[in-house]
Formats: C-alpha cells, sequence, structure tokens
C-alpha cells in the first residue's frame, strides 16, 4: 500500500488563520484603544482649558464703560494641577490686545461655536489652545471679547505614553490569549478525524465493519463514502471466497473419480509407458486436489477467523491428536513423527483452527522432509505464552525466503517437485494471528526448518 | 570661608557697563581658574556663601561670579538684555515661573530627583531649594510689656488699641517696588480677607514702606519700627543679632516663599550650572540637608499654618497687568488712604 501524498494539513492551516485573525485583531485592538484614548485624553484636555478659559472670560465686568478682568488665580493653577505644564493666555477686546501673551496664535474656527481649539508650537513647545469668546456692550457699541488659554502637552505626552504602553500590553496579551485558545480551537477541531484515523487503524485486517461512532456532521459524507467502500470491498471478497469455496468443492469431486479411474487402469495396464503416464497423472491430480482442499481449508479459516470462537482449547490435546492423526502419512513417508515434550496450556480461541494450522505445519514437515528424517513436536510454556514448535531434519528454509513465505501462494525455491499449494503456512499465520500470537520460522542450527506458533496467555 | 573669595567687588550701578543695575558683583574660586559659573541672584551674598564656597571645594579649578541684582533687575537681564548667565537665582517665584514658562529656563533633571519633595521641582527648570517664612519681626524693647502678637487677628488688635503708639512705627513692603513684597501680599489675600484688614488698620497708622526685608529688620533694631509686617524671616534669624527681636510666624497661616533656581536658556555653561544645581538641591533637601536658613527658624512646628506657595502658572496671574494694575491700586488706597 502507497502512503497517501500529504498536501498541507488541515490543523495548522487552522492555527495559522487563527492566528493570523489574531494579530490583526491584536493590531486593530492596539490602535483603536490607543485612539479611543488618545481622544479621550484630548477631549479632557480641551475641557479643563475651557473651563479655564471660561472662567477668565467670566471675570470680566463692565464698570463705567470699560471692561476689567479680575482673572481668578485658579484659572491657571488649575491647568498645572496634574502634570507641571506651561501656560499661557491672552485676552483681547476683538483684535485689540488687553493682557497676556500678545503673540499667542489664536484658533480660527467655527465663528459661530462656543469655543475652537488649535494644536500649534508656541515658544518652542507644542502646544493646545483653545479660544472662548463672548459678546460685550462697550462705550464703542458691542464686541466680541476674546479670551485664549493655551497649554504645553507634557501630561498629556505622559499619558499617551502610558496609554501606548497599556494598549500594547492589551493587544499583547490578546495576542496571547488568542494563541492559546487557537491551539485548543484547531486541537478540538481535529480531535474527531484522529478519532476515525485511530478507529480505522487500530481494526484488525478482516474487520470490516461500517464505522458506527458519531461524527461530525461535515464528516458524515466521509464516514457515510468509506463505510459504503468498506461494505462493497466486504460483498466483494466473500463473494471471491465463496466463488473459490465452490470451485474448489466442484473440482476435488471429479477429480477424486478421475483419481480413482486412472488407478484402475494403471493397475490394469501393461505398457511401462502408458504406466508412467498414468502415474504421473496421479501425481498432478493429487496435487490438484491437495491444493482444492488446501483452498477450502483456507476458506473454512477464513469464515472462522471472521467469527472467531473463545472457548477453552487443550494446547497439549490437541497436539497429541494432531500428531496422532498425521502418523498414518509420516509413517507411509517412512518418517518419524514425535511429540517429543508436551506441557499442559489452555488458551481461549477456535479448536478447530488451532488444529487446522497445526496440521498445516505437520504436513508441511512431513511432505518436504526425505525418508528417514525424525519431526519433534513441542508444546512448551513461555513466559509469554504457549508455544507449539515443529522442527525437523528436513533441507531448511532459504534464509533470504524466511519472510515471504507466510504469503499465499509463496512456496520455497527447493519444493519443485512436491506437491503442495503454498496456503499451508498463510493459514498458520492467520490462525495464530487472529489469536493475537505470532508465527515464527527458523532454521535450525544443526539443519532443517523450525516453525513455532507463539500463543500468549490468556 | 573667606579664603576662596579671591576678590570681594563691590560695584554700584553707575559703574556697571549693562543697563540692568548689579547691586554688588563678587567672584570666588582661583583668579585662574578654567571654567567659570555665573550666577545672577536676587539672595545677599552672606546668605548664599555658604552654598558657593560648599561647591567651590567639590569642583576643582573653578570659579564663581555671583552678581546680586533685585528681582526686577534679574528679569531685565535674562528677558530684555540676554545676558549670559549660568544660573538665575531668586526669590521672587512668580517672575522666576515666568521665566521658565516663558522658555527662559532650561530643562535639567537633577541627580537627586527621586529625594526631592513634589514642591521643590517644576517642569523639570525651576528648583526650590529654601523655604522662607514671610515673618512678623517685633522689636521686644520697643513693645514694652504689650502682648507680643502670634497672629494677624492679634496684630489687628495691638494695633487698634495702641494707635498712638504704633503710629508712623508699623512698616511693611512697598509692593510696588519689591517683587517680594508682592508676592507676599498677593499670596496673603489669597489665603485670607484679613490681609486687607491688616492693610487698612497699617494704612491709617501711617505705616512706613520698605524695599527689602535687611532694610526693615535694621528699622527695627534701630528703634524706627516697632513692628515690621512680611519680613522674611531667614533673613532675620541668620542675623547676629537675632535676639533683640521677635521672629513671628502668624499661627493663622504663614506664606512660605520657595527661593529658587534655574538654568538660562543662554547659559553658556549649562553642563557647570547642573553641577551646581545638584550640588545646591543635595544639600538643601533631605536628611542631610545644610540648610542656607539659620536651623533656629523651625518651620516644621506650625506645619498646618504652612502657606507654602506652589510653583506653577497660577503664579502668572498677580503678573497679568490689569490684575496687577488692579492690586496695586487697591493697595495703594489701602496703605496710602489717601
Amino acid at each position: 500500500m502507497s502512503t497517501p501524498v500529504a498536501h498541507g494539513s488541515i490543523r495548522r492551516r487552522l492555527l495559522l488563520s487563527l492566528l493570523a485573525s489574531a494579530a490583526v485583531l491584536a493590531i486593530v485592538v492596539y490602535f483603536v484603544v490607543q485612539s479611543v484614548a488618545r481622544q479621550v485624553a484630548q477631549e479632557s484636555q480641551d475641557n479643563v482649558l475651557t473651563a479655564s478659559a471660561l472662567s477668565i472670560l467670566d471675570s470680566a465686568r463692565l464698570s463705567g464703560g470699560e471692561i476689567s478682568i479680575d482673572l481668578p488665580y485658579s484659572a491657571l493653577s488649575m491647568l498645572d494641577s496634574i502634570s507641571d505644564e506651561r501656560v499661557f493666555y491672552a485676552i483681547r477686546l476683538e483684535d485689540e490686545f488687553l493682557s497676556g501673551y500678545a503673540d499667542l496664535p489664536e484658533p480660527t474656527g467655527d465663528p459661530n461655536g462656543t469655543s475652537s481649539f488649535l494644536s500649534t508650537t508656541f515658544l518652542g513647545e507644542d502646544v493646545r489652545v483653545v479660544l472662548v469668546k463672548r459678546r460685550m456692550s462697550t462705550d464703542t457699541g458691542r464686541s466680541f471679547l476674546k479670551v485664549s488659554v493655551a497649554q504645553t502637552l507634557s501630561g498629556q505626552k505622559q499619558a499617551l505614553a502610558r496609554i501606548s504602553r497599556t494598549s500594547m500590553g492589551i493587544g499583547a496579551g490578546f495576542f496571547l490569549v488568542s494563541v492559546l485558545l487557537a491551539a485548543l480551537i484547531s486541537r478540538s477541531t481535529i480531535r474527531p478525524l484522529d478519532r476515525l484515523t485511530g478507529s480505522v487503524s487500530r481494526r484488525g485486517p478482516k474487520d470490516l465493519r461500517p464505522v458506527a461512532a458519531p461524527v461530525p456532521s461535515e464528516m458524515v459524507p466521509l464516514v457515510a463514502s468509506l463505510n459504503s467502500f468498506m461494505r462493497r470491498l466486504q460483498q466483494s471478497l466473500m463473494r471471491s471466497e465463496d466463488f473459490i469455496a465452490e470451485a474448489a468443492h466442484r473440482v476435488r469431486t471429479p477429480l477424486a473419480v478421475v483419481r480413482t479411474k486412472a488407478e484402475v487402469a494403471q493397475r490394469k495396464s501393461d505398457d511401462p509407458e502408458t504406466r508412467k503416464a498414468l502415474r504421473e497423472m496421479i501425481r498432478a491430480i493429487d496435487d490438484s486436489s491437495r491444493t482444492a482442499g488446501q483452498l477450502l481449508d483456507h476458506a473454512m479459516v477464513t469464515f472462522r477467523l471472521d467469527h472467531l470462537a473463545r472457548e477453552d482449547v487443550s494446547l497439549h490435546r490437541l497436539v497429541q491428536d494432531t500428531v496422532e492423526r498425521m502418523r498414518p502419512t509420516s509413517e507411509l513417508k517412512d518418517v518419524t513423527l514425535e511429540a517429543t515434550e508436551v506441557e499442559t496450556a489452555v488458551i481461549k480461541g477456535d479448536p478447530i483452527l488451532v488444529q487446522n494450522a497445526l496440521h498445516n505445519l505437520l504436513d508441511n514437515a512431513v511432505k518436504y522432509s526425505p525418508s528417514g528424517a525424525e519431526i519433534h513436536v513441542a508444546l512448551t510454556i513461555a513466559d509469554d505464552g504457549a508455544k507449539i514448535s515443529v522442527q525437523d531434519t528436513g533441507p531448511g528454509f532459504q534464509t533470504d525466503e524466511l519472510d515471504a513465505l507466510p504469503k499465499r501462494f509463496a512456496r520455497g525455491a527447493n519444493t519443485q517437485d512436491i506437491v503442495g499449494s503454498g496456503l499451508g503456512l498463510t493459514i498458520a499465520k492467520e490462525v495464530v494471528e487472529a489469536h493475537g500470537g505470532t508465527l515464527h520460522i527458523t532454521n535450525n542450527p544443526g539443519g532443517g526448518a523450525c516453525v513455532s506458533l507463539l500463543f500468549p496467555s490468556s | 570661608m573667606r579664603q576662596f573669595a579671591l576678590s570681594l567687588v563691590l560695584i554700584f550701578a553707575a559703574g556697571w557697563a549693562s543697563a540692568f543695575e548689579a547691586e554688588e558683583v563678587a567672584r570666588f574660586g582661583p583668579a585662574d581658574s578654567d571654567r567659570e559659573l555665573r550666577i545672577i541672584s536676587t539672595a545677599d551674598i552672606a546668605f548664599f556663601e555658604p552654598m558657593i564656597t560648599s561647591f567651590l571645594a567639590t569642583a576643582l579649578s573653578t570659579s564663581i561670579e555671583y552678581t546680586v541684582v533685585s528681582s526686577s533687575e534679574l528679569q531685565k537681564a535674562i528677558v530684555d538684555e540676554g545676558e549670559a548667565f549660568d544660573v538665575a537665582v531668586s526669590s521672587a517665584m512668580d517672575l522666576q515661573t515666568k521665566l521658565a514658562n516663558d522658555g527662559w529656563a532650561q530643562r535639567f533633571t537633577p541627580a537627586a530627583t527621586s529625594a526631592l519633595p513634589d514642591w521643590a521641582v517644576w517642569n523639570d527648570m525651576l528648583f526650590a531649594f529654601t523655604q522662607e517664612p514671610a515673618a512678623i519681626v517685633v522689636s521686644k524693647s520697643g513693645l514694652g510689656d504689650l502682648p507680643v502678637p502670634d497672629s494677624r487677628n492679634d496684630l489687628i488688635n495691638l494695633l487698634r488699641q495702641h494707635p498712638d503708639l504704633f503710629r508712623g512705627r508699623v512698616g511693611t513692603y512697598d509692593v510696588r517696588q519689591s517683587g517680594l513684597g508682592y508676592l507676599f501680599a498677593t499670596q496673603d489675600t489669597r489665603a485670607s480677607e484679613i490681609y486687607w484688614r491688616l492693610t487698612e488698620v497699617m494704612g491709617a497708622l501711617d505705616a512706613q514702606l520698605y524695599c527689602c526685608s535687611s532694610d526693615m529688620i535694621d528699622a527695627v533694631k534701630s528703634g524706627e519700627l516697632l513692628i515690621a509686617y512680611n519680613v522674611l524671616g531667614s533673613y532675620a534669624i541668620n542675623r547676629e543679632d537675632r535676639d533683640e527681636f521677635a521672629i513671628i510666624l502668624p499661627s493663622d497661616f504663614t506664606t512660605v516663599m520657595l527661593r529658587t533656581a534655574l538654568i538660562p536658556s543662554n547659559a553658556p555653561s549649562s553642563d557647570l550650572a547642573a553641577l551646581f544645581l545638584d550640588h545646591l538641591m543635595t544639600r538643601s533637601h533631605g536628611q542631610d540637608a545644610q540648610l542656607l536658613t539659620n536651623p533656629a527658624l523651625v518651620l516644621s512646628q506650625n506645619e498646618a499654618a504652612l502657606n507654602r506657595i506652589r510653583i506653577g502658572p497660577g503664579l502668572l496671574v498677580f503678573l497679568d497687568q490689569l490684575k496687577k494694575r488692579a492690586f496695586l491700586s487697591e493697595w495703594e488706597s489701602a496703605i496710602l488712604q489717601k
């Protein structure tokens, strides 16, 4: 199976987009807080300036047609109450300068408004100027009394620096919290996918059941397609297994008939050439019939594996039974088959399958061992479970094939003249793995093969 | 002390080349010094000398030229004539504030900033280094058995009860001449209406008007005056003959003037000026302060009544020409009673 090509990551993309939007928001927050605070600071300064200017304006009196102004002490001292500020003022009657700083610039603003403001530079420093005015009746007619008050910005600048630091802090804090949330969100968003991946990948190789666990609505189509795909796969698998079993079954019976006929014909024939041909025919028929048998076995094993039974299996009895059952075949071939060391072990599982697996191993051992060879079967208890090992004194496996042998229809290189299907080790491996165990294939140090089934202790 | 003063030159107005009028000019420190600090000040040489000598003891090869002027002449020297002084020291807080406010002062951060009280620094331009109360100086011998007044009310009662004794023998500042007198008077009116009553009473007794505190103290000493009102308490207490008169800090409220220093914006040696101001401020504040005023003048015993003049633009109000004109005309009508 090829690994899919990874292109990007949903979690990373989600994280990055969350972080990017958080960064944008943090910057926006910084500027908004700062501009609002700046505005508030400006307004409060303007208010104080206006209050100061108005208190001067209010102190203006008409006495004998002359304007007298009793400048209130607080008018100027209030401007300095929070931070040290330089303060300037000018009092004018229309354009006639009365008192204060004659050069102080005058805001030109809304002529009808009560107060107008100006930011400018005066005597070497940035100042904010306010102008308020009031209509007065004097000897010369009605005219505007205008009071301008100006203040340096050191307090406001300090406040703004403080505000800038604060809003920087708010922005940074906002971003940090967002980073934390983004990490959590992206993780929790991706979690159903992880869960699905986990539940699918944890499944056994034969488990094609549909995914039943609830998934988020966005994943429903994916899971639905996955389920439908698995259903089709399962149907297709079943169909082909059925087909193979059916085919094997159908082939085996006629083969038996043909074999009997061939044997009869061989016995009757005196022509050595014909007898030889018939013998080869019988041999080929045996091969085919054995393959068909094993295919049937395999189909049976596959079926039973899908519905694995969990009953107590007495391995020691099973080993002895299987050895006894195999003994006629081994004696026929003049191979010594012995259960040398059998300890008592009980596992949970399907006895028929386990027996079938062991039978396949023994069958292989007998088949590939030359006459006079010895096969030792042992059942031993180890820390991690019960181990059935089958050792023979045959040719052994070629070491470069050890991994490939349990695959379906794989056969050793040194088996050309021996009838076999290549399914025996496959069946054994599938059975032992279905029971949670492992199959080991090794060569004995003194020659011959050793195949062992390790069942974990239940 | 005087070893630093190589030459003490008294130059009177006529002999001075510049247009502003210097009362005295003194030089301290070695004649061949590498650097010179020019101080223009309203403080008498004797009053300020300890500060100068202690500074010269720490600064190598430095000399100080100390010019004594009146507060209005100080204003004139710096603003109108642009004279190059490194430090300007004045008791006229309002005029000093105006100098700083109008941009004639440099900003400077003293080394001991954190140790300084809030009232001692304004806008990093003005630095207060003394607290000098306006006192009532009374001739002990002249008063005889009469009670020494403790407050302005006491003083008014005393004056009213003995008009014949006090006629022509009470004195105060001529606020038209003296910037400090004007400052004390205006701050008094801010604190209480009683100032006007007292001024009226003094005016009715044909009060004598003086340009300076020392003249008033001399007049009390000589017996010319029995009582002088709004005398600079620090000058009175610093005199050797202080026991001859009672120095009263009125218990109703005592106006406290802060003598301030600034570095003019055109100071030729502003670094040296900064060193001097550091020295000035360190020596004048904190635990180890060595005050220019005699420690016998204890301000803290009457803390609640202390009316420490706050440096700030409020001080500009009474400098406003309209305001000043109005105040002076009211004052004149009260004290001259013409």
